[in-house]
C-alpha cells in the first residue's frame, strides 16, 4: 500500500496522520523530542539544524496556539518562518489552496505547516508538492492532528514511562475531535493496552469501537482506576445541531470535577489539548490543581514539533 | 605530516583498556580548579565515567565537574544524511561561562565532531578554553582541529572505521569495520 507519508525506505517524508504510521517512527519521533526538551533550558534556545530553510505555516483555519508552537519551534531549528493566515488573504479573493501553494514553492518554502477545516487538506497538498518539499498537517477538519496526539502520548510517557501498564481515558466530544483520533491511534500503536472514551452517545462517530477502544457513557464509570484522563474541549463552532442540552448540563454529567478526578486512580494526570472551556469540560480546580499537566502539555508540544522539522529536514530522512 | 595511511589488520589494534588508562596518566595534571569534563556521545560518555572512577581523587579534591554532548543537531552533514535515529539529551548541569572544559571522544577523526561539540557548547556559554582529549587519533583530519591528549595514534585508511564499544561487563574494546558509504565526521 503506498503511504504518502512515507518514503521508498520507510522513513517520513511527510506527517499527515498518525493513522499509518509504525511504532518505530512514533518512538523515533518521541526519542528526537526528549534531545529538544533540553534546548529550551539553555543560554541559546537554538539549534542550527535548519538554517537557511524556509518553513511556511499556512492556516485557513484560526489558531493561535499550534500557530505559535509551530513557529517557534522552527524558529528554534533557525529556519526563516513565514506564517500565513489565509483565511484572511488570497483565498478570501478566489485562489485555490494548490495554488497558494505553488506560489509559496516559487518563493522558495521548504516545509508546508498546514491548518484547515477540511478533512484531507494536508494531503491533497502533500500529494501536489515536488519530493524535497515536506507537508505537516496541524490539523484537518476532524481527521487529525498528529502533532497533537504525538506531544500528548510525549507527556504521558514523562509522567508515566511504562506505557503498556497503562489506563487512559479520553473524555469528551470524540466526534468532533481530530486530536481524539490522533490520541486514539498513538496511544494503541505505542502498545497502552486500555484505551477508554467517555462520552454522550450524540458526540461518538458510530463504531468508534473499532478503533480498540472502551466506550463508557457513564463518566464516574469510565475514570475508575485510570492513570490518565484526556479531556476534549467541547467544539461549540463545530456543533451543527443539538447534540447537547446546554454547556450547563453537559458539566453536570461529563465536566472533570475534583470528586470525579478522585475516582482516577490517585496519582492520575489530567490533560487538555487547549483551549479549555472552564467550568465546561473542566472545573478550574482541577485545571489549576497539582495533577494537572496541562501546561507541561504546551512546553512539550514545542519539543515535538521540533522533532518533526529536524526529522522531515535533513537529508532523505533518517542516516545509519 | 603522518605516512600514507594504509590499511591496519584488526589483530594490530591496541588494547582499549591499557589505552584508558595512558589516557587517565596523561589527563591528571591537567585536572584542576575550575575545570570540567565533557563526553561526546557515545564513545566519549563511557570514557569519561571510566576516567571520572580511575581520577576520583582529583576530581573530588578540584569538585570538577562533568556532563555530556551529543552532537546531533550541530552536525555538518545533517543536509545530506538527515538526522540520526538514536540520539540522546546532552546534559550540560553546570554553568559553562568562564569554565575551562575537557572535550572527551573516543577516536579522533576527522575534527568535525570536534567542531560540532565547539559549537554546541558555546550555546551553553563562553568557556575560559576548550581542550579536546582522545583515546586514538587515527589520522585524517580535514580541519584546524587537533587533540591535546591522545593515548595513541594511528595511520588508518580511509576505508576503516575505528569505534570504540562498551562490553556486556563495562569494559571497553576497540573495533575495526569497513567504512560506511560515507566519512563519519
Amino acid at each position: 500500500m503506498n503511504n504518502p507519508q512515507l518514503d521508498t525506505d520507510g522513513q517520513l517524508r511527510h506527517l499527515l496522520s498518525i493513522e499509518g504510521l509504525p511504532k518505530k517512527i512514533l518512538n523515533q519521533i518521541l526519542d528526537t523530542a526528549e534531545s529538544f526538551v533540553g534546548v529550551a533550558e539553555r543560554e541559546v534556545k537554538k539549534v542550527p539544524l535548519l538554517r537557511g530553510k524556509t518553513v511556511c505555516n499556512l492556516f485557513f483555519e484560526n489558531s493561535t496556539r499550534t500557530r505559535t508552537t509551530f513557529e517557534i519551534a522552527a524558529k528554534r531549528l533557525s529556519a526563516d518562518v513565514i506564517s500565513l493566515n489565509v483565511s484572511t488573504s488570497s483565498q478570501s479573493k478566489g485562489e485555490t489552496i494548490l495554488d497558494t501553494v505553488d506560489n509559496l514553492i516559487a518563493m522558495h518554502a521548504d516545509m508546508f505547516v498546514v491548518r484547515h477545516a477540511q478533512s484531507g487538506a494536508a494531503h491533497l497538498i502533500a500529494k501536489h508538492v515536488p519530493p524535497h518539499i515536506h507537508v505537516i498537517n496541524a490539523g484537518d477538519g476532524r481527521h487529525s492532528h498528529p502533532t497533537q496526539g504525538l506531544l500528548d502520548v510525549f507527556t504521558i510517557r514523562k509522567y508515566k514511562p511504562e506505557l503498556h501498564n497503562l489506563r487512559v481515558a479520553i473524555v469528551g466530544d470524540v466526534l468532533h475531535s481530530r486530536v481524539a483520533r490522533s490520541e486514539i491511534h498513538a496511544l494503541t500503536t505505542l502498545g497502552v493496552p486500555e484505551v477508554r472514551v467517555i462520552a454522550p452517545k450524540t458526540l461518538l462517530p458510530a463504531q468508534v469501537e473499532k478503533l480498540g477502544v472502551h466506550v463508557y457513557h457513564d463518566m464516574d464509570e469510565g475514570l475508575k482506576d485510570v492513570d490518565v484522563i484526556m479531556m476534549l474541549r467541547l467544539q461549540n463552532e463545530r456543533m451543527n445541531g443539538a447534540m447537547l442540552p446546554s454547556s450547563e448540563e453537559y458539566f453536570k454529567t461529563y465536566g472533570l470535577t475534583p470528586e470525579r478526578l478522585a475516582l482516577a486512580k490517585p496519582d492520575a494526570i489530567v490533560m487538555h489539548p487547549g483551549p479549555m472551556n472552564r467550568g465546561v469540560e473542566i472545573d478550574s480546580t482541577v485545571a489549576d490543581g497539582k495533577q494537572s499537566v496541562i501546561l507541561p502539555q504546551v512546553t512539550y508540544g514545542i519539543a515535538i514539533r521540533m522533532a518533526v522539522m529536524a526529522i522531515l529536514g535533513g537529508g532523505t530522512g533518517v542516516a545509519l | 605530516m603522518t605516512d600514507a595511511n594504509h590499511t591496519l589488520d584488526p589483530s594490530q589494534l591496541p588494547d582499549a583498556e591499557a589505552l584508558l588508562l595512558i589516557l587517565a596518566g596523561k589527563l591528571k595534571p591537567l585536572l584542576k580548579a575550575n575545570t570540567a569534563l565533557v563526553g561526546i556521545h557515545s564513545g566519549g560518555v563511557w570514557l569519561m565515567q571510566r576516567l571520572l572512577v580511575l581520577l576520583a581523587d582529583q576530581i573530588k579534591l578540584h569538585q570538577i565537574e562533568h556532563g555530556t554532548l551529543d552532537v546531533s543537531f550541530y552536525r555538518d552533514d545533517y543536509a545530506q544524511r538527515g538526522l540520526k535515529a538514536e540520539n540522546r539529551p546532552s546534559q550540560i548541569a553546570f554553568d559553562v561561562e568562564n569554565k575551562h572544559i575537557i572535550l572527551i571522544d573516543d577516536v579522533f577523526y576527522t575534527g568535525r565532531t570536534t567542531r560540532a561539540a565547539m559549537n554546541e557548547l558555546f550555546d551553553y556559554g563562553r568557556p575560559a578554553s576548550i581542550s579536546l582529549i582522545a583515546l586514538i587519533n587515527r589520522g585524517g583530519r580535514e580541519l584546524p582541529i587537533a587533540p591535546q591528549i591522545v593515548a595513541a595514534e594511528l595511520s588508518l585508511a580511509a576505508s576503516q572505521h575505528l569505534q570504540l564499544t562498551q562490553l556486556a561487563d563495562g569494559s571497553l574494546a576497540l573495533e575495526l569495520t569497513p567504512q560506511h558509504n560515507s566519512a563519519r565526521p
